[in-house]
């Protein structure tokens, strides 16, 4: 049985979103998220063994593309659906340096 | 109390191919913000990636070139945060699956040779790039997707110095490849440190601290050397050592905390369901090893035992593949391997310094280096005139042609010398006494007067051989 899901983590998974719930939305989808994982522990009962984990949905392998460089002459076209560009570039409110690779 | 480190590495290495991992958008720079973008890159609802077989190529020769073990089954995983230089919210990148595993490169620090374990290597994807303003931050998604090989090294690491033993080999053998520039001040090499302190004969390893995106060699020797003496000293004095991330800070040549959320990495990784899985195919593997050009450490070998130079000139000769594969071209023309050494490792590279390009960024060939090498040792010029030969084939002159348009050619035609010479002698009576006299000093004066007769063209050892002959016949 996987562990009820719980209030806190309930928060830090919103958080690792960068969603901020307020208490009484907690209240709401707590349980509802609560349920779902319940949806995940019957799917644990399944007998899996000897079965290979499936990675893909399609049964294809190899799905590759020659290195060919293609321009898409998109740039306006993307910069457009930006909220906000500067100079072509895309304006965002300020962002502390947590930055990954 | 004795201590030892704990040192383990992660590199980031950026691919040369000719489109980005999971788009076909040029991997290209100094283009316009954005320009290099697409629907794709930019995270577009509904849009898939697709893999460019090239990367998967490269990360394959990165692989044979640290000895590592390529992995025949593969697939993609997803590593989800949210940052606004990564707009699908996730990370296409390997977890479960690295294209290769457990090699090993060797290093060499005060003589002693020793073997630095790579546990893992990926093929991923970069992130685009962010420039902060005051209020706001402009985000140019160039960068994204650009592909990347991740490789860590095993906690084998004992010491700062091997630390960049290991990272100068691995950036050898990276740029031997030809898969990527790997250069450190471009940002196509990039460094994440770990590092630990526990005393010795202790069977746990201590708490370590990690700092990321270190851009030199010698940042990533003081950052660590100062981490360690840090790590040494809270020991000592009772303390404990806080798992964190930190940030090497060269000013003051120390490191500092970057407050890090607890808790706040935790990616959530899954198989990628965008991407079919591989299959590698020994007959690729074979092929790509076929394709591998010749690494460092086998042409330093071949350079001091066939071609008679010395280690440290086949140290500098092997500093990347470009100068080991012009030396190498311009050794095959038959001109003299030592003085081609010392030409390259003197005149190019002190003009590749002051200039700031790469020797393949000039219109210098090896066929023209090894022209005027030939020219120096026939007698054609001086080494005096090479000085200004090099200036033209520098620039792409052929260099007999460029010496004879220049008047830097060697007067080495005895019918020519002679009557000089007679000249000479014969204005110089009280010279020609003091030699048979017993005095040596009156030749370099008689060479000096025809070295400046012929305004320093004359071939000195031509002017010896006939000056010596004429003196004894008077």
């Amino acid at each position: 049985m996987a562990e009820k899901l719980g209030r806190e983590a309930a928060k830090h998974v919103a958080e690792l979103a960068k969603l901020s719930f307020t208490d009484q939305e907690l209240d709401q989808f707590v349980p509802q998220l609560e349920e779902t994982m319940h949806l995940f522990d019957d799917l644990q009962q399944m007998d899996t063994t000897g079965v290979e984990p499936m990675y893909s949905p399609t049964t294809e392998v190899n799905g590759m593309r020659e290195d060919v460089a293609e321009k898409s002459g998109q740039k306006e076209a993307l910069l457009q659906n930006a909220p906000e560009t500067k100079n072509g570039l895309i304006k965002v409110p300020a962002i502390i340096d947590e930055s990954e690779d | 109390m004795n201590f030892e480190t704990t040192i383990g590495l992660e590199v980031h290495v950026e691919l040369k191919t000719k489109s980005k991992i999971y788009s076909p958008s040029p991997v290209s720079y100094g283009v316009a913000p954005n320009e290099n973008t697409n629907v794709i890159d930019w995270g577009y609802p509904g849009v898939l990636p697709s893999l460019n077989k090239g990367v998967v190529r490269d990360g394959i020769m990165a692989g044979l070139a640290l000895h590592a073990q390529i992995s025949k089954h593969m697939h993609f995983d997803r590593k989800n945060y949210f940052y606004p230089d990564n707009p699908k919210a996730y990370q296409i990148t390997q977890s479960e699956t690295p294209i290769a595993h457990d090699g090993w490169i060797e290093i060499e620090v005060n003589g002693k040779k020793k073997k630095i374990g790579i546990a893992e290597m990926h093929i991923e994807e970069d992130a685009g790039k962010n420039t902060h303003t005051g209020q706001y931050s402009y985000v140019d998604l160039n960068r994204q997707g650009t592909p990347l090989i991740e490789i860590v090294s095993k906690p084998d690491i004992a010491s700062p110095e091997e630390a960049v033993a290991y990272l100068e080999a691995l950036r050898q053998r990276i740029q031997f490849t030809g898969i990527s520039d790997v250069k450190m001040e471009e940002g196509s090499m990039r460094v994440d440190t770990n590092i630990s302190v526990r005393p010795i004969g202790s069977d746990k390893f201590g708490t370590k601290t990690e700092m990321k995106n270190i851009n030199s060699f010698n940042f990533v020797k003081n950052a660590l050397e100062f981490e360690q003496k840090r790590h040494q000293a809270v020991i000592l004095s009772g303390g404990k050592i806080v798992q964190e991330t930190r940030r090497y800070d060269e000013p003051t040549k120390t490191t500092v905390s970057m407050r890090t959320k607890e808790g706040s990495d935790d990616y959530r990784y899954f198989p990628e369901p965008d991407l079919p899985p591989l299959e590698v195919a020994d007959e690729w593997i074979e092929e790509i090893r076929g394709e591998m050009p010749q690494m460092p450490g086998e042409r330093r070998e071949h350079y001091v035992k066939d071609l008679g130079l010395t280690d440290y000139d086949a140290m500098v000769l092997t500093q990347t593949k470009e100068m080991a594969d012009f030396f190498e071209a311009a050794v095959a023309t038959g001109a003299d391997a030592k003085r081609l050494a010392n030409y390259l490792m003197n005149d190019v590279n002190s003009y590749l310094n002051d200039e700031h390009v790469d020797l393949q960024d000039t219109k210098l060939t090896p066929d023209h280096l090894a022209g005027m090498v030939k020219l120096i040792d026939n007698g054609t010029i001086s080494s005096k005139m090479a000085k200004k030969v090099f200036a033209g084939i520098i620039d792409g002159e052929e260099p007999a042609a460029f010496a004879k348009a220049h008047g830097l050619v060697q007067m080495s035609d005895p019918a020519e010398l002679q009557p000089i010479i007679d000249d000479v002698l014969d204005n110089n009576e009280q010279s020609i006494i003091d030699f048979k006299n017993g005095k040596d000093r009156a030749i370099g004066f008689l060479v000096g007067q025809i070295m400046k007769q012929t305004r320093g063209k004359a071939n000195p050892k031509i002017v010896n051989q006939l000056l010596m002959k004429s003196l004894n016949a008077r």
